[in-house]
């Protein structure tokens, strides 16, 4: 009897419990498992949006790897920006937070002026940066002449679009400063003093204090950082478009990554193979290969993490 | 300080759910469905066109007004500025507040609405209003309404390109008319061409296919290919007519400063929709362009007079000098749509009768995708504007033919095109060969 009792009390436990998670269930299942199982599934059917969709094996998978010529210029430009704007996104963001920590006077105007940009339409930033860093007609190359600098081409060379999409991502880094400005005001102020009656130098009470002390919102900033840059789109896409001169209407084709597909980040490719090309099978492929890499990375910045903070302790 | 495993869990749901979600939303659909239906029954049909700007807009309207006047019983609810894109979704989903009828101003999606079985066949329709499309329309139009034998759009309204001309610059450059074959236009582009210092004060020609309308497909056009074999596979490789569109590009590039100053050049010129195009404002003497372009120069008030002739063709085609690239909007009839025939009256309407197609071009100044409109005294327009129409009625007019995948296949030429020009490939015919290798592989992916 006693055992019936138990058994029924923790099967109403179970229950209650599933009860108040079902809300995260349901969002959990309708939000997540259903597409991530879907995109499993479609990846393997040839699926073109109208006709009902038919198995294909792994063609979609051998298309996308072996054929399907813009899939490696592509992750090998996300991979890049993932490493090279996502740190220097970082660095750029803690070292501007730092600075108006710091600074005594003009501190609401400093925030300000370095968080506008952060709130710019995307597509009209980026549509000024490629008015400022035209090679021929824009302000920067006209300064950087003037002065006996060699202009790059920015926006119209292969070599220095990404850079420039860089200084792009750096101008509008509003968001971290802020981040980063509340995670170094609630640094102990007890600990730095006790760190200069140790004798400790400026860097060793950053590497040392600071550090560890915002190393949770520097592994926040770095997550979020690549999740974004893995979803990277609208940018690249918009200064391809505007620097090739070319708008996209009747008559004319989809280009993607001008210059020479240097600009060309996976997110572009699931839009190109499922919204232009009517291969849903082979954009799911695209789709599934940003969600592993965005799995790997976050994984492997989990692990990196663990150490950083044994190195600060 | 370890991290905690709740937070890691999370970090490992938001990057999995973000990374996820924006991206698979596309995976879902459902195919398309028939009906039949009494066009003389009081019924309101759904039409989606992409036109925007206000003078279009009212165009259409007043398009709209005339059919109703002549069918009081069917009434036209609209829905303007559509993109292909939100069309497709459209067409995928259905239901009563999806489009009866669509119009696009691409012919890119064609074969992909035709082969799909989004957009109905338009054949039985024609055949039991007693018309037949291949003496209703110009050739080039009945060509990219339809694939593989399935005419699911018809053309409403067109584009032809031909070339621009300054005036003023060709009599300076004692030119005394446009040129008729490529040679000629060649020598006529080297010496309308200017320098000033390592830029130009004036270009002859703009060659660069990121010159907006100096399209491979709009050079080769003039060379009349064949972009398939019979059975479907990528004929670049083996017509004759790519290689001599590439070889003339090309020289075309390299004789007029070469790709790196025609690029830096290209830069420091205006937008091709804005009054500062380098037509308009004189920078280039000669510009391959669409029918619109006559009215944008116009209102721009350039400083030159402004000459208008076909494009050159090859020197072994002097006869067929006057034809050129043909392409436009289109109009179909969704498959999911229960008001087939009514839409179809609608359709008939708007693209077969000639003064509804005469009274739309004269309001928009776009081509008549008609015979009968094109001859139309009613028509009414620039002199200059007749050039276009003859491109138009021109029999040995191109176009682009419609394809499973879209315009895949010209994207594919059009970046080999950008390769080839910069000289980052040399050799044309392996440039080709691997060409038309990716086409057919992107054509057999799609199937």
């Amino acid at each position: 009897m006693s055992t019936i009792t138990l058994a029924s009390k923790r099967r109403r436990s179970a229950l209650r419990t599933i009860a108040f998670m079902s809300p995260w269930l349901i969002g959990f299942a309708v939000f997540f498992a259903y597409p991530l199982i879907s995109t499993v599934y479609f990846s393997f059917m040839h699926y073109d949006g109208f006709k009902p969709p038919t198995w294909s094996g792994t063609k979609n998978w051998t298309y996308v790897f072996e054929h399907y010529p813009y899939f490696w210029p592509a992750l090998r430009n996300t991979l890049w920006l993932v490493v090279v704007m996502v740190s220097l996104r970082v660095v750029f963001g803690l070292g501007v937070g730092m600075l108006i920590t710091k600074i005594k006077t003009g501190t609401g105007v400093f925030r300000t002026l370095f968080y506008l940009p952060y709130l710019a339409p995307p597509v009209a930033a980026t549509m000024a940066f490629a008015f400022l860093l035209n090679p021929g007609t824009g302000p920067v190359n006209s300064i950087l002449e003037k002065v006996g600098i060699p202009a790059p081409g920015w926006f119209n060379d292969p070599a220095w679009s990404k850079p420039a999409l860089t200084l792009l991502a750096l101008w509008g880094v509003g968001d971290l400063m802020v981040i980063f400005m509340a995670a170094l005001l609630d640094v102990p102020t007890e600990q730095y003093e006790a760190a200069e009656l140790d004798g400790a130098s400026a860097w060793q009470r950053f590497r040392f204090v600071t550090l560890p002390n915002i190393s949770p919102i520097v592994m926040f900033a770095v997550v979020t950082g690549v999740i974004q840059t893995m979803q990277y789109y609208t940018q690249p896409l918009i200064a391809g478009k505007v620097a090739s001169g070319v708008i996209q209407g009747a008559g004319t084709q989809f280009e993607p990554g001008y210059p020479e597909k240097s600009t060309l980040t996976l997110p572009q490719l699931v839009y190109n193979l499922g919204f232009q090309r009517f291969d849903y099978g082979s954009a799911c492929v695209v789709a599934l290969v940003l969600f592993v890499l965005s799995m790997a990375f976050t994984a492997i910045l989990m692990r990196r993490r663990g150490g950083l903070i044994q190195a600060g302790d | 300080m370890p991290i905690p495993s709740a937070a890691r869990k999370t970090a490992f749901a938001l990057t999995a759910a973000a990374s996820s979600l924006a991206l698979l939303t596309a995976c879902t659909g459902q195919s398309s469905s028939g009906a039949s239906d009494d066009a003389s029954a009081n019924t309101t049909i759904n039409f989606w066109h992409a036109w925007s700007a206000p003078n279009e807009v009212k165009a259409v309207n007043a398009l709209i007004a005339g059919f109703e006047k002549a069918h009081p019983n069917i009434h036209v609810n609209v829905v303007s500025n559509m993109t292909d894109d939100k069309i497709n979704q459209a067409l995928r989903s259905g239901g009563d507040k999806a489009p009866d009828v669509i119009s696009s101003f691409t012919t890119n999606n064609v074969g992909k609405f035709c082969s799909s079985g989004a957009l109905v066949d338009l054949n039985p329709f024609f055949k039991k209003s007693g018309i037949d499309p291949e003496t209703t329309f110009p050739k080039a139009m009945n060509e990219y309404t339809q694939y593989d034998g399935n005419r699911c759009t018809a053309p409403l309204l067109g584009d032809a390109y031909g070339l621009y001309y300054n005036k003023t610059a060709f009599k300076k450059a004692g030119i005394t008319s446009p040129p008729k074959t490529w040679t000629e236009f060649q020598a006529d582009a080297k010496k309308l061409t200017i320098n000033q210092g390592d830029s130009y004060k004036q270009l002859g020609f703009m060659p660069d296919y990121h010159g907006w309308e100096t399209t491979t497909e709009h050079y080769a056009a003039q060379f009349s290919p064949t972009y398939f074999t019979a059975d479907g596979k990528s004929n670049v490789a083996k017509d004759p007519a790519f290689t001599e569109a590439f070889t003339l590009q090309k020289d075309l590039v390299d004789e007029l400063g070469g790709f790196q100053k025609l690029e830096k050049y290209r830069a420091t010129l205006g937008d091709e929709w804005g009054d500062k195009h380098p037509f308009q404002t004189g920078q280039v003497a000669m510009q391959l362009d669409g029918e619109w372009r006559l009215g944008m120069a116009v209102d721009a008030k350039t400083k030159f007079d402004i000459g208008v002739a076909p494009l050159p063709v090859p020197d072994d085609q002097v006869a067929q000098y006057g034809k050129g690239y043909i392409t436009g909007t289109i109009a179909g009839i969704a498959a999911n749509s229960k008001k087939q025939n009514a839409a179809w009256e609608f359709v008939k309407y708007i693209t077969t009768d000639t003064d509804a197609v005469v009274n739309f071009s004269n309001a928009i100044h776009n081509v008549p995708s008609t015979l009968a409109a094109l001859k139309s005294p009613k028509l009414t327009y620039d002199p200059r504007f007749k050039t276009f129409l003859d491109i138009a009625a021109n029999p040995n007019s191109t176009t682009s033919p419609a394809s499973i995948n879209g315009g895949v296949y010209l994207a594919t030429i059009q970046n080999f095109g950008y390769d080839y020009e910069s000289g980052k490939v040399k050799d044309l015919k392996s440039g080709l060969a691997a060409t038309a290798k990716q086409i057919d592989t992107d054509i057999a992916q799609a199937k």
